[in-house]
């Protein structure tokens, strides 16, 4: 195989300017996954020589018989050794559109926690259907953790395409199901894509085997989904992460409120409320360390000014004061559990929320996913690892928070177990209840 | 209404400065790892951008290996005085005084290795409780799972089995006492997203990464400075070339590459069209083994 090589006429056009785009795999055991993503790094021309030089040195050691593209996605020597990958990893590549972000999270039921993790952030998610053995219960299972997650899009990668002699029907009759699959999961505009990750047919370049397909191959579709419009530029909310006072004879009076935008397009002179207090004022300036800006929208990190001097610090919340969000006690969510130690009613946690940590109570431990057939088993004495449920937590203090299908920051939480230390679980939250 | 783009590097940068803004507000006692490399060059351009027109939540550190460019040193001590902040050296010439490590010998002698030792001892001196370092995701496959906060134990060990989940942008940064964690907040960038990032923002770097004459000599197919601090082996003689460096370590172990690209621009040309990965291309120490870099983080390297 020749070495992989950016050619030149590519790099002039790599701007500076181009999108970051996050995207998650997920795929069950032997769908293709590795390879699909190996085939990525390759046909966009990302391997380096000594890359593939050791590619194709492993390859030959096992007794693989063709240049093993999954073996460029291989990671810890454990993992190595036991020829499975267990941790989410994250791995970029670029073309002339687009700067890529994958998180390569496996599929095993047993690691849901990596594909929720690799999925918090993602913008799309790659989901591997094998085309002999068409949508399963990891189809499923995959399909309802990206909806949970609120991940925009969704690309049902129908992979092996070659051991299913690439038949039109095959694919139309999987695609649907897949489809119906996602939209049933709350995901809007999947897309189905028919393809060998092996050969490379449809992955970057078209395959002559399927002249019946019309869409774009893999690649040609995460170029061009749109994904500006996902941001929330409509609600105002800026949590504050860190207050900068100078308190030097240059900057005498400076004070300003740094962190990064949740939500919502932020100018100068918008009315605002500083939650939870209350107090109104309003933006005087919004700014980074370059300059003032006209606006600044999620997820930019900036500066913010107020008209007047409020004691504000980190963990309170900046928000526009139409629609602001009311300081809540008492809120349900969604968990997935990341602990060995089961979560049982009464137990007593540490939560983050933006830049805000709280402690609280589990009230209530409504119901929780069967995995296998993604029914909801209501009362169940707890939630074990990698289980998935819906609890009612009773807060310390009040956090400012959204329905994480408004809003992919505010709306989310992490768990954390106060004598370990130890991340515990994820949270999308569902509800807010503000009166008590 | 506010369709409005975000370009990868502004994308990129938000994070970063979000990272460091964390790690000041949840952590006592954070330092900044800083090497005069254009990794952390671009850290403190993002630690500016984080805390100005404040002063920096924390001081720098950087392990002096005694072996360093002596144009790096020059470039580190200029852009501090500017910065007006704190910088803390600790230096491997004084832990092997105190007797903390031995020199290697021999032709091969790196005082990589010994980094380690001198990073340990002078996070637990200043009770430092968080490093912010300028690794990236995609130097070398094991770091491909390291996570942005990555949590090492009384040991300064690393423990991939230990590793907290990392959701959102809602990172983690309880620790016990004589714990530390090491946070980098670049993890997700690119060796050219780096470069593309010094060339927007206009940032100055030490000169060895412009294409200069230098005296080398070739081994293990890789070129090396002459310096007083290497021998040679039989055969190996020293010649005059133009090259230039793609990461600044230790002089003994890091190589040039046979260049003549003399400006950012074609520096950013030429990278763009790079055939062998930074580390493979540049760093002898990781050549060792196929594992050397999950080897040597396992007890605490950068
Ligand atoms: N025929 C065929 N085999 C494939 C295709 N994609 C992957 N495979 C094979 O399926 C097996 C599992 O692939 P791998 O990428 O390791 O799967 P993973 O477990 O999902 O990462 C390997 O033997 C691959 O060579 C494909 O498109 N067609």
């Amino acid at each position: 195989m020749a070495t992989s090589r950016p050619d030149l006429d590519l790099v002039a056009t790599f701007g500076e300017d181009s999108e970051l785009l996050r995207l998650v795999t997920c795929g069950s055991v032997d769908d293709g996954k590795s390879t699909l993503i190996g085939r990525l790094l390759y046909d966009t021309k990302q391997v380096l020589a000594d890359q593939l030089e050791h590619v194709e040195e492993t390859s030959r050691r096992r007794g693989d018989g063709y240049v093993n593209l999954a073996l460029l996605t291989d990671g810890l020597r454990a993992e190595r050794e036991q020829g499975i990958t267990i941790d989410v990893a994250y791995r970029s590549f670029v073309t002339a559109r687009r700067r890529f972000l994958l998180a390569d999270a496996p599929g095993h039921v047993q690691y849901t926690r990596n594909m929720v993790t690799g999925a918090s952030t993602a913008d799309v998610a790659v989901i591997l259907v094998d085309a002999r053995n068409g949508v399963v219960e990891q189809t499923r299972r995959h399909t309802f953790i990206a909806g949970l997650l609120g991940i925009p899009h969704v690309v049902v990668a129908i992979n092996k395409m070659d051991l299913a002699e690439f038949s039109a029907e095959r694919f139309a009759e999987i695609a649907e199901e897949a489809c119906a699959v996602a939209r049933s999961a709350g995901i809007p505009d999947p897309i189905a894509i028919p393809m060998s990750a092996l050969r490379g047919d449809n992955v970057v370049d078209r395959s002559g085997d399927m002249d019946w397909y019309e869409g774009p191959t893999l690649l040609e579709h995460l170029e061009a989904v749109e994904i500006a419009a996902d941001r929330n530029v409509r609600d105002g909310r800026f949590p504050v992460q860190w207050v900068i006072r100078p308190m030097s004879d240059e900057h005498h009076d400076y004070r300003g409120y740094a962190g990064q935008i949740a939500s919502g397009a932020w100018r100068a002179g918008d009315e605002v409320v500083v939650l939870p207090s209350g107090r109104a004022t309003r933006v005087s300036t919004v700014e980074t360390h370059d300059g003032p800006l006209n606006v600044a929208i999620p997820p930019m990190s900036v500066v913010i000014r107020l008209d007047d001097n409020i004691d504000i610090g980190r963990g309170d919340m900046i928000a526009h004061a139409v629609g602001a969000p009311t300081p809540a006690r008492q809120i349900e969510a969604t968990v997935c559990w990341m602990s060995e130690r089961p979560l049982a009613v009464g137990a007593r946690v540490a939560v983050k929320h933006t830049t805000r940590s709280v402690r609280a109570i589990i009230d209530q431990i409504v119901d929780r996913v069967e995995m296998a057939t993604l029914e909801r088993i209501a009362a169940p004495n707890g939630l074990a690892l990698n289980e998935i449920g819906h609890v009612h937590l009773r807060l310390s203090e009040p956090i400012m928070a959204d329905p994480y299908v408004d809003n992919r920051v505010t709306g989310a939480i992490i768990l954390i177990d106060e004598a370990t230390n130890e991340t515990i679980a994820a949270g999308m939250i569902s509800s807010v209840d503000p009166s008590v | 209404m506010t369709t409005q783009r975000l370009t990868h590097l502004q994308a990129l940068e938000a994070e970063a400065i979000h990272i460091m803004r964390e790690v000041a507000s949840e952590l006592e006692r954070p330092v900044l790892l800083f090497s005069g490399g254009k990794d952390s060059i671009v850290l403190l351009r993002l630690a500016e951008k984080a805390f100005r027109p404040g002063g920096f939540p924390f001081p720098m550190m950087h392990v002096d290996t005694g072996h360093n460019f002596p144009e790096v040193i020059e470039y580190r001590d200029r852009r501090v005085a500017e910065l007006g902040e704190r910088l803390v050296v600790a230096s491997v010439q004084d832990s092997i005084d105190r007797g903390r490590v031995v020199e290697e010998r021999g032709p091969r002698a790196s005082r990589n290795q010994l980094q380690t030792t001198t990073l340990l001892d002078a996070i637990e001196a200043n009770g430092f409780d968080a490093a912010i370092g300028g690794a990236r995701r995609d130097e070398e496959r094991a770091r491909a799972k390291e996570r942005i906060f990555s949590f090492r134990d009384d040991f300064g060990q690393w423990d991939p089995r230990r590793q907290r989940p990392e959701l959102w942008s809602l990172y983690n940064g309880r620790i016990r006492r004589g714990e530390h964690v090491r946070v980098f907040p670049i993890s997700n960038w690119t060796e050219l997203d780096i470069w593309q990032y010094i060339h927007r923002e206009a940032l100055e770097i030490p000169s060895i990464y412009f294409a200069h004459e230098r005296e080398v000599f070739a081994r293990d197919g890789m070129l090396y400075a002459m310096s007083d601090h290497v021998e040679l082996i039989d055969g190996e003689t020293p010649f005059t070339t133009s090259v230039r460096y793609r990461t600044v370590g230790d002089m003994t172990c890091t190589g040039a590459v046979a260049s003549t690209a003399s400006t950012l621009e074609s520096v950013v040309v030429e990278i763009a069209a790079t055939t062998i990965t930074e580390r493979g291309e540049t760093r002898a120490d990781d050549r060792v083994t196929e594992a050397a870099m999950e080897d040597r983080k396992r007890v605490g390297y950068f």
